[in-house]
């Protein structure tokens, strides 16, 4: 619509001309701290931990398996298509559904079980964050519709910070059509101030690290 | 200032309930920020600030460039751009889009851009249903309000207000305990989204080397009005694309910081393209909608057009000592405090409130607490000064003239002074017309009882 006409006051406002080159950026300021990698997995779990989530540390794949399972029972769930999680065995524990591919399925899916389980792409010691793209392999949904939601991460995935994710992924738009950050269960504070968890999406989260 | 400015002001002020929510909820955010930015918590703060100013002044001086950058990145992930000048031509592309595609229900995150031109009237208007999913907003939408601040919208509003608002408007029992509150907006919301045909976000940065649009949220609204509905179409500001995708290194660690105190928002999305081959969720179509509505009208002035580096984090909301005691909606606009006087005048021209600029009382509060760091009072100096000019064009400040030749007159001619010094301790002048609206305001500092010429001349 108009395109052209909003082109032309931007460029005829600051001096440009079309097509001119830009003038040299700012470099990039990546600060990737130099932390102790085994630290890592403490310092994920803490911040978690204060941003109330819970946390467990899973010495293998098969402790992972076991605290999934006792902390799904009863209940229902809808595993990613993550292979890390078929290689803990938790998308085979009974109650727990995986291998959807079609979008209405899922969404009916995720619309009914309690629990979400994924694996992640990344987690961020720092900050307590958890990185996920939008792949075959993890569906957006699973960590969004159901009301918790458990997250198996492998130990070598976790990066000390913001920094990292951004030195190691300088442009995730090549990979994926979504990557969400996902720090602590939703909340809001829009009454009065006062903070509820699990507003729109999950208001629990669980996260394990593997290793 | 205008007649409806001042009455609001006085409103707010008289409201001891409204003073009280304010007050307190501005403070909790600005300690909140307070430590989050302290030297222990973030030692590289002021180091990023710098940063994230030259990034923003890069970006804006080579705006064209960056623009289609990021067009061009958004077409080769499969997504659309659409210019648009105003809000008008806004609603135009969604009723379009919307009628060919058959949808009849929209969801909406939240977005001042959005506000600025009203597009969920304009879309009501030919009958579909826009839906605010934002809690804070949506209790707002009912309440057909307006909102009060930029990040908390509803800040006015107690939880009374809310379970009244909820009985009335959703035929739910009266419940004010805000877990409660909450559910209830979750469930109606959640058949929203699953129902919705088009979900419309903002966008809070748009990444020209990915061609990616950035939202950043803590209760997952977002991520469901951009997931859930077929279509997505993010409305956005042209200052709002930064060059790289690494540069969000820089923004995300200050944005939440100084909008809630929070080392990150929980929800950070980066969203570039429908959903790709294989993908099993996410929209079908995405369209990024760039709005002008005014912004090229602040790009000529090297020193207005830093009002457009701006990631409305509302910081300078919850530090001003104006804004604290006057309210969101007090300002003329939909954008309040310190950032609000000086984007309103510029957006909508000086005329459209003029005594915006001059409710300040330029203490620099704004400017010390903004992470993008914009010279909020020296901003508003220059539209004072372009307000007064204007005044002299149009004779609308005779009378000050006046007063200003005449204040001249008497501080050159000695015994006119010396007249005028016992005019003003003896004759009750400041109940006079002109000078009464002017000490309405302000105090005017007791009269010595005796002149310093007095005392002089009995030595």
């Amino acid at each position: 619509m108009s395109r052209e006409h909003i082109l032309h006051r931007v460029r005829t406002a600051i001096g440009r001309s079309a097509g001119q080159p830009p003038s040299a950026a700012p470099p990039v300021r990546l600060r990737v701290l130099n932390d102790d990698p085994a630290a890592r997995v403490a310092t994920l779990l803490a911040r978690v931990e204060a941003l109330a989530g819970k946390t467990y540390h899973a010495a293998a794949p098969e402790d992972a398996r076991a605290f999934v399972a006792a902390a799904i029972a009863g209940k229902t769930a809808l595993a990613s298509n993550a292979p890390f999680l078929a290689e803990c065995g938790i998308a085979n524990l009974p109650g727990v559904r995986t291998g959807i591919t079609d979008r209405e399925d899922l969404r009916e899916c995720c619309s009914t079980v309690d629990i979400g389980i994924t694996s992640a792409d990344y987690a961020l010691a720092d900050t307590g964050t958890l990185v996920m793209l939008s792949t075959p392999r993890e569906a957006r949904l699973i960590s969004l519709l159901p009301p918790a939601h458990i997250a198996v991460v492998p130990r070598g995935r976790i990066l000390s910070g913001l920094d990292e994710l951004f030195a190691i992924l300088p442009n995730a738009a090549e990979l994926t059509s979504s990557m969400v950050l996902i720090t602590g269960p939703s909340r809001t504070a829009d009454i009065e101030q006062i903070l509820v968890r699990g507003v729109h999406g999950p208001g629990e989260i669980t996260v394990v690290a593997v290793g | 200032m205008s007649a409806v400015f001042d009455k609001k002001i006085h409103q707010t002020l008289a409201d001891a309930n409204l003073q009280l929510a304010i007050y307190s909820a501005t403070g909790r955010l600005k300690d909140k920020r307070t430590e989050s930015v302290a030297a222990d918590a973030l030692p590289d703060y002021q180091e990023l600030r710098t940063h994230a100013n030259a990034l923003k002044k890069h970006a804006i001086e080579n705006l064209d460039h960056y623009l289609e950058e990021f067009e061009r990145n958004v077409e080769a992930h499969g997504g659309k751009v659409v210019y648009c000048k105003d809000g008008a031509e806004v609603s135009d592309f969604v009723l379009d889009l919307a009628k060919q595609r058959g949808v009849s229900l929209i969801v909406k995150s939240k977005s001042m851009t959005t506000e600025e031109v009203d597009l969920n009237e304009r879309l009501e208007h030919h009958g579909l249903e826009s839906v605010e999913t934002d809690l804070g907003e949506y209790i707002l939408q009912l309440a057909h309000e307006r909102p009060y601040h930029i990040v908390a919208p509803a800040l006015h509003k107690t939880r009374y207000d809310v379970a009244a608002i909820f009985e009335k408007e959703l035929h739910v029992s009266y419940e004010t305990v805000p877990e409660k509150l909450s559910q209830i907006a979750r469930g109606v919301l959640r058949q929203k989204f699953l129902d919705a045909g088009i979900g419309i976000s903002g966008a809070n940065f748009l990444v020209a080397d990915s061609g990616a649009v950035v939202l950043v949220e803590n209760e997952g609204n977002a991520r469901l009005t951009t997931t859930a509905p077929r279509i997505h179409i993010a409305i956005a500001g042209i200052e709002k694309v930064i060059p790289r995708a690494q540069d969000l290194a820089v923004f995300l660690k200050l944005l939440a910081r100084s909008a809630t105190g929070q080392a990150l928002s929980v929800y950070t999305s980066f969203l570039s393209g429908p959903r790709r081959a294989g993908e099993i969720d996410g929209p079908g179509e995405f369209y990024v909608v760039l709005l002008d509505n005014g912004r090229t009208k602040l790009l000529p002035s090297r020193a207005k057009r830093q009002s457009l580096y701006c990631i409305r984090c509302a910081a300078c909301l919850n530090t001003c000592p104006v804004y604290r005691k006057i309210g969101g909606h007090s300002f003329p606009w939909v954008y309040s405090g310190p950032i609000g006087a000086i984007i309103t005048p510029q957006f909508m021209g000086v005329s459209h409130e003029p005594g915006l600029p001059f409710a300040s009382s330029l203490c620099g509060a704004c400017a010390e607490v903004c992470p993008v760091k914009i010279d909020i009072p020296q901003v508003l100096l220059d539209l004072r000064s372009e307000v007064k000019k204007a005044e002299t064009r149009e004779k609308t400040n005779r009378l000050e003239k006046l007063s200003y030749r005449m204040f001249a007159w008497v501080m050159t001619h000695p015994r006119i002074y010396a007249w005028a010094g016992w005019m003003v301790r003896h004759a009750p002048i400041v109940k006079v017309g002109p000078v009464r609206a002017w000490t309405s305001q302000r105090d005017l500092p007791p009269m010595p009882r005796q002149s310093f010429r007095d005392i002089w001349s009995r030595r």
